[in-house]
């Protein structure tokens, strides 16, 4: 029998350009801000997943999961780096979950970090591209914001999307953004500064076509943490845990053109659909959702594949505000991947941690959603090849 | 400080005669209106306290650009600079951006410096590209002569344009230099060069009443803030 696992504590540091930080300062910050929202002071953790991506190839710098435990004097803590792409944080979580639902540990510090603005953004696009197929994508050039934008241009053609859906995505990520004070890009952006002027073919140039600047979320860098253990120890640690109450993650191929319909995030579906199952709860019983819109299409296929819309629908339910806060599901109300920023390995933590916020109910009434007692996650590693979801709920004091 | 005009005479350079650039006005990605005009010697001392703060900061190459901005403004004020000329972007009134160059001869022209004072708008991009309107449509010139300081100016002048390189020295220094034609100008003008004009009077008005500034602090922390982009 597993236990059921919860969160008694989040930590995360504004997302940005942080030039005087080390990646090693990064993860430090989150992870003490978690282990001090959650009560736990010096005593020690019995375990910390570290997610990240690029420690390797950009900092040159490896094992830094038994760095990290030193630095934050968590000796001898059990520590393991967990890389799974952009979805390398909602691994961690999902490590760090199994971890203590086993009964293996007891508390387990899971951070998610990257640190990508000390190379140029060539190079971070470079970094990421490292994902694809190394014989049939990466030597022909292929990006994420290349495949992205293929992507993009067939949802369009099957399923009617618009640059005015992706539009209304960017607008309401950027206006939610602008209120986090954990974004990156704190900035509302201006439907005639980058859409309908003539002077935005400067503002918002094409990026990959038929994405622009504005459609694609920032290189970041950034760092999230929770801390996990068993709901009946987290009931007497703190006021309001937050249960972990499903989790899935499902696979895809590596390649995009291998699959019957590249408009098919089978991985979303199915991982979304196995959290839901084992939360006993439907798309329907969502409160609020963080989807990862790396790029603004990714917002709306996800929000059809988690099953909050019918297909061809999340577009026009973007337009329409029910994505907004106060809508049918606020999606995003982070700012997301968008504003909020994309340090790769820090995502997938940073979506748990927003969800805790909203179901802890203590943000500000412009971005707290109504009385939120459900959340759920979708972490997308590759292009949708690696997908990790979560659901939380809210446990009533 | 006593001026000996007579002496004055031989160290001011003669200057070739420039028509004015006029000013438009540019709708920003966050919705606001940029006016970009033609600032004159007397703006000079208002301009320098925006570009002061900018010296001590190393993020992006600022403070080297920032140096030589402060010293090719302070010789045209000066009048130590031939045929000297400097654009502004101004926001609600507030300076946001700064560009500056020169006339070698009537058809050759010399880019200087691009600063933005604010970020994350493409204020510099509008700027440099109002820089090289000036000199390729309203001063007539066959050619701009182009170096960049900073990996950003690289990217946005000579990959963006893209420029040619030539091997015509810039004054700047012994890095290899570029030069922008009228061909590459027209060429690049449909997706790098917007504004409208003439400005609403009211905006106008606003510009050219007072060049505001904001305190030294503000403008770090929008050029090497946290949230630096």
């Amino acid at each position: 029998m597993m236990r059921e696992v919860a969160i008694i504590g989040v930590g995360m540091i504004p997302f940005g350009r942080r030039d005087e930080d080390s990646l090693m300062d990064l993860l430090a910050y989150a992870s003490m801000k978690a282990l001090d929202d959650a009560g736990l002071g010096d005593k020690s953790v019995n375990a910390v997943y570290v997610g990240n991506m690029g420690a390797g190839i950009i900092q040159h710098q490896t094992s830094i999961a038994s760095s990290l435990v030193d630095r934050l004097s968590l000796l001898p803590a059990a520590a393991d780096v967990v890389e799974n792409g952009p979805a390398s944080g909602g691994s961690a979580v999902k490590n760090g979950l199994l971890a203590v639902a086993s009964g293996y540990y007891d508390t387990v510090l899971v951070v998610g970090g990257e640190k990508m603005r000390e190379i140029t953004g060539w190079r971070a696009t470079d970094f990421v591209a490292t994902m694809t197929h190394p014989e049939v994508e990466y030597p022909y050039g292929i990006t994420l914001p290349g495949m992205a934008g293929m992507f993009t241009r067939l949802y369009m053609e099957k399923y009617g999307v618009t640059r005015e859906h992706l539009l209304a995505v960017t607008l309401k990520n950027q206006e939610m953004g602008a209120l986090n004070p954990y974004a990156h890009v704190e900035m509302t952006l201006d439907r005639e500064g980058i859409f309908d002027s003539s002077h935005a073919v400067v503002n918002n140039p094409i990026a990959a076509d038929p994405l622009h600047l504005y459609d694609l979320c920032p290189v970041s860098d950034g760092a999230a943490a929770v801390i996990l253990c068993p709901l009946e120890m987290a009931k007497k640690k703190v006021k309001t845990p937050v249960l972990i109450a499903g989790f899935g993650q499902a696979t895809d191929t590596h390649t995009l053109q291998e699959r019957d319909d590249p408009t098919d995030l089978k991985a979303v579906t199915l991982a979304s659909k196995q959290a839901l199952e084992m939360a006993k709860l439907t798309p329907q019983d969502i409160d609020v959702a963080e989807l990862h819109d790396a790029f603004t299409i990714l917002e709306i296929a996800e929000s059809e594949h988690v099953g909050f819309f019918k297909k061809g629908e999340g577009g026009k339910a973007a337009v329409t505000g029910k994505t907004r806060l106060g809508g049918q599901i606020p999606i995003n109300i982070s700012g997301g991947l968008k504003a909020r920023g994309h340090p790769v390995g820090a995502t997938g933590v940073a979506q748990v941690v927003d969800i805790v916020f909203q179901l802890r109910h203590e943000l500000p009434e412009n971005r707290q959603v109504k009385n939120a007692k459900t959340g759920l996650t979708v972490n997308f590693g590759g292009f949708g090849n690696n997908v990790v979801s979560f659901v939380l709920k809210r446990v009533e004091p | 400080m006593p001026i000996d005009m007579e002496l004055e005479a031989v160290l001011r350079p003669v200057q070739i005669p420039m028509v004015p650039y006029p000013p438009k006005v540019i709708t920003l990605a966050n919705g606001k209106k940029m006016v970009v005009r033609q600032a004159v010697r007397e703006d000079v001392p208002v301009i320098l306290k925006s570009v002061h703060p900018c010296l001590f900061i190393e993020r992006d190459y600022y403070d080297i650009v920032s140096a030589r901005l402060y010293g090719e403004l302070l010789a045209w004020y000066r009048h130590r600079v031939k045929s000297e000329y400097c654009l502004i972007g101004q926001v609600d009134g507030y300076l946001v951006g700064v560009v500056n160059g020169r006339l070698e001869t009537e058809k050759v022209g010399v880019s200087y410096h691009t600063l933005a004072i604010d970020r994350g708008l493409r204020i510099g991009s509008h700027l440099f590209a109002a820089k090289m309107e000036y000199h390729i449509e309203y001063l007539g010139q066959e050619e701009v002569l182009i170096v960049a300081e900073s990996p950003i100016g690289f990217r946005r002048w000579m990959i963006e344009y893209p420029l040619e390189k030539t091997n015509i020295p810039h004054e700047l220094g012994g890095v290899e230099s570029y030069r922008l034609t009228r061909d590459i100008y027209f060429a690049a003008k449909p997706r790098l060069v917007v504004g409208d004009r003439p400005v609403p009077k009211a905006l106008l008005d606003e510009a050219e009443g007072e060049i505001k500034f904001a305190d030294d602090n503000t403008i770090r922390e929008r050029i090497a803030g946290l949230k630096g982009r």
